[in-house]
Order: structure tokens, then sequence, then C-alpha cells
């Protein structure tokens, strides 16, 4: 598998760590409800398709990443930035 | 027998070998199989279930018969392929899987019980009576079960593992393969192409033929002349691509020692990894058998696989062959032996309207019936209609025709489909991304039909890459490839399949009579394609008796799963380098040489070595150096390297409010030249590390993490501040390498400090830094304590650690004090009640360590919202008590009030650090324990079941040495 680094081009995947799903990035205020809290920390969808996740280039530039991929395909869609993702 | 002035073998280069205890000879150029061929040795090996004779089958590396063990100086090789191991001066095999010599094999016994031994026969056999299976049927069956064995030793060779990179991957160096490279070469595009045998050319070696007028032995090696000649172009022989992975990664494992003599440092194998832009697959077809009674007699071959020995080794296994095929091309194999002086008996083709003319018998709409020859073939029987006769012959090869060798096509979910003019299946278009089938692997068999397609797919890639290049095609033979299918043939006896795991026919039907119908299903139950050979020239032949057997077609039938790797590939090859030493990097302190200096043990901490204590003349357990380092920091100084933990430091105007945000309590308050404990949790409320943080300036800041957890904080500060506050005015970085420390503890610190600093220390208080200066070098110095004692840490920039290390050693025992390791440090902490990664293991909470206090109400922080939800705090939780005891305890004992029962139920809570204090004279342990603090002052059972410890212990608040802190702050 190879991951193309927005900074870095293309690499092996060995070179990143893989977290989990992109919704961790929606963190709720303080102040929200335990639901939203349960939702945000625990409960997440495991799609056939199209799918967001966080990866980090620890082996490279030490950024996050919001990878979109297919879990059917394994297609790689698009890589950007944590730090520079579109709101 | 060997044939004058044919093959590629190197005549002038004579090669001695053993085998089965006989010295044999060959050339260089030869395959263990073709010299054993030219020595006329027949019988190569046992079957696996049969224990039937057998003979070389293949000239490839689907070979399911010649499987051999390789005896090395410090290796013995098991299923090493005879057809794929080159004859080396000193080579010595032997035959495996039989009981006796391989020609009284005495398991030969089970050919006689075969009626018993059909598919299914284990969970039919030896289900009565139970009580047999542990104790007799068992044993013996695991005895009688696997193919060669081992040495029983460890495997000493060296193995490699390597990455590639290129534009174009080339799969197969055969007419296909060879036309992509050289297109693709002359483009100047990066070229890698990989050749599984030992020479390029494929089965342009094998069968001759004439390419752009010129023999093919001819144009190969002009081809191999102008790539070699390319910078742009590696060829890589002995190369086989295992799989195909996600993104253009391709596996390939290639023999790199395994056909010379023992050399040194020379790897056995490499496994690579080749990042290709383009692949190309150009790996052939694999022929197929046809099943008929005992067709798996020594003597009966691959019509394809007597070809290649003619013409690539030059040499014949038999001296009147007979052909038994169902295509023009396969009468070529008759041609060429003709042409070579061998006598071919007779030609047999189940075809009725084939030609007839060749110059020899040819008889049409004829099968083979059955076969005779013990240890060798001697004679084959033939029906033609209602007519019987026999055919005296010593070898007889078969051609059911050729399956694509698509496997790697199938390596990422896709499903071969089958083609009814080729009775085969080829592999679906598209199946891996960037990776395109060429001639026989796509179906395209006439040796034009390769070069073509070969020559059409590298002019796509070289355009996708945006190059340009033009070459011509040569002319090639391009007659069309005329099948008629022929599967089994009807009549008494077994028929083999599966060669290497002795499936016949009969087993498929039973198989299908008894309801394992899907393909899937007959393949676990007759054990049908699992040898190592994983059934490459008998899958196809299986499922198309499954289907006749079920009444379906065979592209209803469908195939099993080619999953990787395409040919085996030993566990040490894909571990390379991950033995011993090479299984985790190594990190060693500066003081590492002074600590092995002074006899100290070396201790594991996460990839850091540290020393677990300092032992002196006298002194002949652990404990009693534990002990001694202990009392000498309670009692003088200690010094001890903690350059492990975790350095990170921190700018910019945000600094403070990043830290306000990832720790539970304020750091923006924090007055400069001063220094914080800091706790901080996860998002879901647990406890992620703790650890001091210093503020050195208005806009600086320097983090300490735990030795453990040091990489861990350091991705979850990336992730904080890019993931929420990536706008905020702060950047921070790993310093922990820059800087080694030591701390310097105990009653005598300060003398021991002032005895080094170019001016003795002023008034520094309790957590604070300073700069101070020692040989002219500027330090940092940090007045922290993790014993409880007066404590110093002092950083300098890492080239100056040894030599600070070893002058405060020297002077420390100048005043009764000296170096301490681990052990003392963990008892030291115990004692004052500090938590490490033994109590923050991740599932606690700052309720649970007491400091609920500490998470900030004044501001969010990472985790606040979690740490308040119910559950994670309250009389319910297990919470951080000390235990005292008088006899030994344990880490790992579970609490029990006295009198209770002890199970699991009844379970009260747990220990999670232990030691001996020599400074409260008893055992102190860290323990959590269920609504622990209001329990404080009672008494609770350890019970250790693992250790056979029962221990009364007294319950006590966690910090047992100087409590209000008076000795810390001296």
């Amino acid at each position: 598998m190879r991951l193309t680094c927005p900074l870095c081009g293309t690499r092996d995947r060995r070179e990143f760590y893989y977290y989990g799903d992109a919704a961790y990035l929606q963190r709720p205020t303080v102040e929200a409800p335990a639901e939203a809290w349960d939702n945000y920390l625990h409960l997440r969808d495991n799609p056939a398709g199209v799918t967001r996740d966080l990866w980090y280039h620890e082996a490279g530039c030490a950024q996050w990443l919001v990878v979109t991929r297919n879990t059917v395909t394994h297609e790689v869609s698009a890589v950007e930035l944590v730090a520079e993702r579109r709101p | 027998m060997r044939i004058d002035g044919k093959g590629l073998i190197d005549r002038t280069k004579p090669v001695r070998f053993r085998f089965d205890g006989r010295d044999y000879a060959g050339y260089k150029g030869d395959t263990l199989a073709s010299a054993l061929i030219a020595n006329e040795v027949k019988l190569v090996a046992r079957s696996f279930k049969y224990h039937r004779p057998r003979g070389v089958l293949t000239a490839g590396s689907e070979e399911p018969n010649a499987m051999v063990e390789v005896i090395g100086a410090k290796n013995q090789t098991p299923n090493v392929r005879a057809t794929v191991q080159e004859v080396f001066e000193g080579l010595v095999a032997q035959s495996q899987n039989r009981l006796g010599s391989l020609k009284y094999d005495l398991l030969a016994v089970n050919d006689y019980l075969s009626p018993f031994l059909s598919a299914g026969f284990y969970y039919k056999t030896f289900m009565w009576p139970r009580a047999f299976w542990e104790a007799i049927y068992e044993p013996i069956i695991r005895r009688a079960a696997g193919l060669g064995s081992l040495s029983g030793k460890h495997d000493e060779g060296i193995y490699e593992k390597a990455f590639a990179f290129c534009d174009v991957l080339v799969i197969g160096a055969g007419p296909a393969g060879l036309m992509v490279a050289l297109t693709a070469g002359r483009s100047g595009a990066d070229v890698i192409l990989a050749e599984e045998s030992h020479h390029i050319g494929g089965r342009l070696l094998g069968d001759g033929g004439v390419i752009g007028g010129m023999a093919a032995a001819d144009w190969v090696a002009s081809v191999l002349a102008e790539l070699t000649a390319m910078p742009n172009v590696r060829i890589m022989l002995r190369t086989a691509v295992t799989g195909a992975y996600d993104h253009g990664t391709y596996g390939a494992l290639e023999r790199v020692g395994l056909h010379k003599s023992a050399r040194p440092n020379l790897p056995r194998e490499c496994f690579w990894r080749i990042v290709a832009g383009h692949a190309v697959l150009a790996t052939g077809a694999l022929e197929r058998s046809v099943a008929f009674a005992d067709n798996d007699r020594p003597g009966i071959m691959m019509a394809s696989g007597v070809r290649t020995y003619l013409n690539r080794y030059g040499v014949v296994p038999g001296k009147r062959v007979t052909l038994f095929a169902n295509t023009d091309a396969a009468r070529g194999v008759a041609r060429d032996l003709m042409a070579a002086g061998v006598t071919v008996a007779a030609i047999i083709d189940p075809r009725e309207g084939a030609s007839a003319v060749e110059d020899c018998p040819v008889h049409l709409g004829a099968e083979v019936v059955g076969t005779r020859g013990r240890l060798g073939l001697r004679e084959i029987t033939v029906r033609k209609g209602s007519d019987e006769f026999k055919i005296e012959t010593d070898c007889l090869a078969v051609s059911g025709g050729w399956n694509p060798t698509l496997h790697l096509t199938c390596h990422m979910n896709g499903r071969p489909r089958w083609n009814d003019e080729l009775a085969a299946f080829v592999p679906m278009e598209g199946a891996v991304p960037g990776l395109v089938a060429v001639g026989a692997a796509n179906g395209t068999f006439s040796t034009h039909g390769a070069l073509a397609t070969g020559h059409a797919a590298a002019l796509r890639a070289v355009q996708a890459l945006g190059r340009r290049v033009s070459v011509d095609l040569p002319d090639a033979e391009d007659a069309p490839y005329r099948i008629q299918p022929i599967w089994q043939v009807a009549g008494e006896g077994r028929a083999w399949l599966d060669f290497a795991n002795d499936v016949t026919t009969k087993d498929v039907k039973l198989s299908a009579q008894e309801g394992f119908r899907s393909v899937e299903h007959m393949k676990r139950y007759t054990t049908q394609g699992m040898a190592p050979d994983q059934g490459k020239n008998s899958n196809v032949a299986a499922l198309a008796v499954l289907a006749d057997a079920t009444g379906r077609g065979i592209a209803e039938t469908g195939v099993t799963t080619f999953r990787p790797p395409y040919v085996p590939v030993s566990i040490a090859a894909m571990g390379a380098g991950g033995r011993g030493a090479g299984f985790a990097p190594q990190r060693f302190l500066t003081s590492d040489q002074a600590s092995r200096d002074r006899g100290a043990p070396m201790i594991e901490a996460g990839l850091w070595y540290r020393p677990s204590y300092f032992p002196k003349p006298g002194e002949t357990t652990w404990r009693e150096a534990c002990d001694r380092e202990v009392r000498m920091v309670r009692e003088a100084v200690g010094v001890a390297d903690v350059s492990t933990l975790g350095k990170i430091d921190i700018q910019g105007k945000d600094a403070g409010r990043f830290l306000d945000f990832v720790y539970t309590n304020m750091f923006s308050t924090l007055p400069v030249g001063r220094v914080r404990y800091g706790l901080m949790l996860r998002e879901d409320g647990l406890v992620l590390d703790d650890g001091t943080s210093a503020r050195l300036g208005e806009n600086h800041y320097l983090m300490t993490t735990t030795t453990a957890a040091a990489g861990l904080v350091m991705r979850h500060l990336d992730f904080v501040h890019q993931a929420f506050c990536a706008d905020w005015q702060v950047r921070f970085i790993s310093v922990t390498e820059a800087w080694a420390q030591f701390a310097v503890a105990g009653p005598k610190a300060r003398a021991l400090l002032n005895s080094v600093l170019d001016e003795p220390l002023g008034d520094v208080p309790f957590m604070a830094v300073t700069t101070v200066r020692v040989g002219g070098v500027e330090a940092r110095l940090f007045r922290i304590s993790f014993s409880g004692e007066e404590g110093y840490e002092i950083a300098v920039p890492t080239r100056f650690g040894e030599a600070l290390f070893r002058d405060l050693l020297a002077r420390a025992e100048t005043m009764g004090g000296g170096p301490y390791g681990m052990e003392a440090l963990n008892v030291l902490r115990i004692e004052k009640g500090f938590i490490t990664h033994a109590e923050i293991h991740g599932r606690i909470t700052a309720h649970d360590i007491g400091m609920e206090k500490m998470v900030s109400a004044k501001k969010d922080c990472i985790g606040k919202a979690a740490a308040q939800r119910p559950g994670l705090w309250g009389p319910d939780r297990e919470q951080l008590v000390g235990l005292k005891a008088v006899e030994a305890i344990s880490a790992g004992a579970h609490l029990f009030v006295p009198g209770a029962e002890v199970h699991r139920e009844m379970d009260q809570g747990y220990v999670t650090s232990v030691g001996w204090s020599p400074t409260l004279d008893a055992w102190l342990g860290l323990a959590f324990l269920k609504d622990g603090r209001a329990r404080i002052g009672g008494r609770i059972r350890l019970v250790d079941h693992l250790r056979g410890i029962d221990v009364i212990c007294d319950v006590c608040h966690p910090v047992f040495h100087d409590p209000e802190g008076v000795k810390l702050r001296a």
C-alpha cells in the first residue's frame, strides 16, 4: 500500500501510523451533551466504499493526514493535511 | 540421457553433486532434475499419501513430484523443487517422504490401503473409539504427515530484504516479456525484468523456433545483450514475483545464493518489494495433464517438460517416447525428439479430425487407458474405439492443453473468466490496477501473439509515461491453437489429478457425491491444490471433473481463489533482518559504556537499554546492590542517567495556551524559571501520561514525558495541534536525543553539584529551573525529584554526557555516593508513592490516582468532558493506595477482604508495583483498591495464585517516605 503525502510525495505505508476515522476531527464542545461525546468517542461507521480516515506520517514530516479511500477497491482518491483541511 | 549439441548448459564446466548418497555429474546450467534425467535417474520421490513412486513431471516451478531436501552445512531445506534447484559443485540432496529407501519405501503399504484412505477418511475412520484419538491415531498421523523434514537446528543462513522502484515491471522473460522490456527499455523508461528461472527466454528456450529470421535462442541472446547494455533496465534472474498488492506494489523472491556452493556473507534469498508505475504480466501458461489410470508413474511427464529438457538442457527422459496430446502445438515435442534422433513410438491424439501426417505412427481418436512399470514406465495401453492395444515405451509425454498463468491477477479479488475456445480460464481485465496481462498469460498462445501483445502493452505504458519509442515487431510463428478438451479418460483404476497431494478423480467425484459440490468445499475435502505446488497444473482439471460430476459447466463451477505467494516463500526471507538484535532498534545512553564498565547488567526500557544495578565486590544478588543503592541515595548521594525521558521543546506566543489545552492543569500561569508537574489525559478521559514541564522563557517551554510514552505523546501533541489549533502560534520538536540528563539525588546532592559546576549553586527552590555552567559548557539544571530526596537533574548537550557522567560518579564515590540503577530508582519512587506506566496503564482516570483536583475547572482540555462522565470517578472505582507487608508480595496479585472467599466476583483490586524497602524495612506495594482511599488504615488480603503468595497487608497512603515533603524541599 502507498500513500501520497502532500508534503513528501508517494511513500510506503510503513512510514505511516494509522489512527481511525476522520470523524475524530469533529470534536464537540466541553459542554456538549453526553450523547454527542459518546458518538464522537465511540461510534463509527464501517462503510463498504468510500471512507475518510486519519494517518500520521510518523517516519516522514510528522503531519496528520486525512486519507479518502475506498475500502472495497482500495483506491486512494485524496490525501490532505489535517492542518489545512477544508472545513 | 544426454543429446550431443543440444541445450544451453555449459559442457566445459562439469559439476559434481550427490543425490540419495550417490555421486553424479551434471553441467553448469543444469537443474537437479535435468542432471538426474541425464544420469537416467527416474525415481526421485514418493507421493504424499500413498507413497507411490514418482519421477520428474515438469521443468518448472509448478513441479508437484520432484521435491527433495537440500542438505547444507548449516541448513536442511525440505520441499526444494528439483526442477528449480540448479546444480552446483558439492550440492547434496536427498529424497523425502519415505520410510526406508526410495526404492523400498515401507509406507508404500498405504497404496494397498487406498480403498480405505479416500477423501475425508480422517473424519470417517478416526471417529471411533473416541479415546483412541489422542493416544493412538493422532501420533501415528502426525508421524506420517508432512512433507520433508527439518534439521531441528536454528537456521543460521543469511536472508535479505530489499525495495526497488521502476516505471515498468515486466513479470516473466518469455517472448512476450522480452518484447515489453525491449520496447519500454528503448524508450528510456526504468524497467525491471523479473524472471523466475536462471535464464531469460521462457518457452523459447524449450520450444526453439525462429524469430525475425533467427533461431529463437539467438534472438534471446541478442535481446539479452541489448537489455544488459541499457542502464535503465535491470534484469532480475531467479526472481519469482510472488504477489500483487495495493498501489503498484509487488512482492518477489530472489534466489541469491541457493545455486552456489556455500559462500560466507552471500544471502540465501532476498525478498523484494517492488513498486511499479506499470506492470506487465508475461508469465506464460502452465501445461495441464490428463487424468487416466495410473498416470503418475515415473517416466510420464508433461510434454512441454520433455521438450524443455531436450532443447534447453540437452537431455531426454527416455529412449522410446510416446506423446498423448490434444493440441497441434504439442506435436512439436515429437518432431524435436525425432530430429534429435530419439525414437517416437507413437502419437496418441484424442481428436478425430487432427492431422495424421508425422514421421511416426499417429493414432487419432485414441486415448491412453492404462500404464505399467512399478519404478518406471514400461508400457501403455491405448484404446481406439472398441480396440485396445499396448505400446512399449519408457517415456510418455502428456499434454491436456494450457492454462494461462494468471495467478497474480487474482490477488486483489479478480475472478478469471472461462474461455470456451481455449478451454481455459483467462484473466479478468483490470483485476489489478496498473497490471496488464499479455501473451500466453492472457490466452494468446502463439509466439507472434506473445510478441505482438507485449509490444502493444509496452507502447501503451511508454505513452502513459510521456515517452516515445519505435520498435519493429519481428516475425514469428503464428499457428492457431486447436484444442479439444480432454480432462479424464473413462476407465478402471485410479487417475491422478493433484500429484503432490495424491488426489484422484475418484476423490473429486466422492466429494460431489457427499455434498461438497462447491469448488471451495471440494478443495478442502479432498486437499486438491493444497500442497506446496498449490495445484498449478491440476486445479483446472479437478474443477472440470467436479463440473462433470455435478452436471454443471466449468464456468459455473468456477475456480478456487489464488492467493499470494505464487511460489513458496520462506518465512526467513520475509522476516529478513528481524532476527536477534535485528528484531528492534536499540537505543544506547551516553553513559552506556560507563555503566557497563562497572558491570551493570542492562535492562530494556522501550528501545533503550538502562543499567539495572551496579554490583559491588562481595554482592551476590541484585537485591543486595539495590538495597545499598537505595540507602546511598537516602543517606548520601546517587547519580542516575534519566536521558531516556522524552523531551519536547515547545515555543511560540501560544505555547502556554497549548499546554493548557493538552494538560489538565494550568501552565500559562507558570512563572518563567519554574517547573510544574502536569497530567495529560486521552480524549476518552483516561490518563495518557504525566511529567514535568519547565518554562524556560516567556514563549518557551520544555516538556518531559515518561520514557515509555515519549513517541505516543509526540504523536498526540502533533494531532491536537494540527487538528484543533493549527492556527495557534506554537511549534514544537522532540529534543530527547539532544540532551544527556542526570538525576543527582540525596542529602549531599548539592555538595556534589557544587564540586562540578563552574560556580556554586545559588538559591534554587524546589521546582525551579536555571542555567549553570559545567567545565565551560552551558547546562540546564532542574530542581525536581523522583526519589523524594533533595534532587536535581542536570542536562548537557549529548556529546558531553559520558564525560559528565563519569566525572559525577568519581566525585560521588568520594562522598559515600555513586550510581544507582533502575531497580533502586523503582524502589525509591515506590517509597515516595510516585506513579509510572505500571500504574497509568491505560484504564486509569485522574480520580483513580487521586489527582481529580488537577483537572482545572477554568478551562477546556483534552479529556476533560469524558473524565466527568459517570463511571470514571467515585467509590466504585479502584483507587491508588499503598500496601505494606512483612512478607514478600508481588505485582499482578489480586486483593480480597480478609476472611472472604477468594474468587473473581470478590476481587477488590490488584497490585501494580512492589519492592523491598530498606528505608522502611518492609515490603511496599502500590495497588488499585475499590474505594481505596476510604480503606486506608485497614487490612487487605493479597493473593497471587501464580506465585503461591497469600499475605495480609496494611492499606496505606501511597506516600510512605517523607509524606510532608520536608526532604524534597530541603
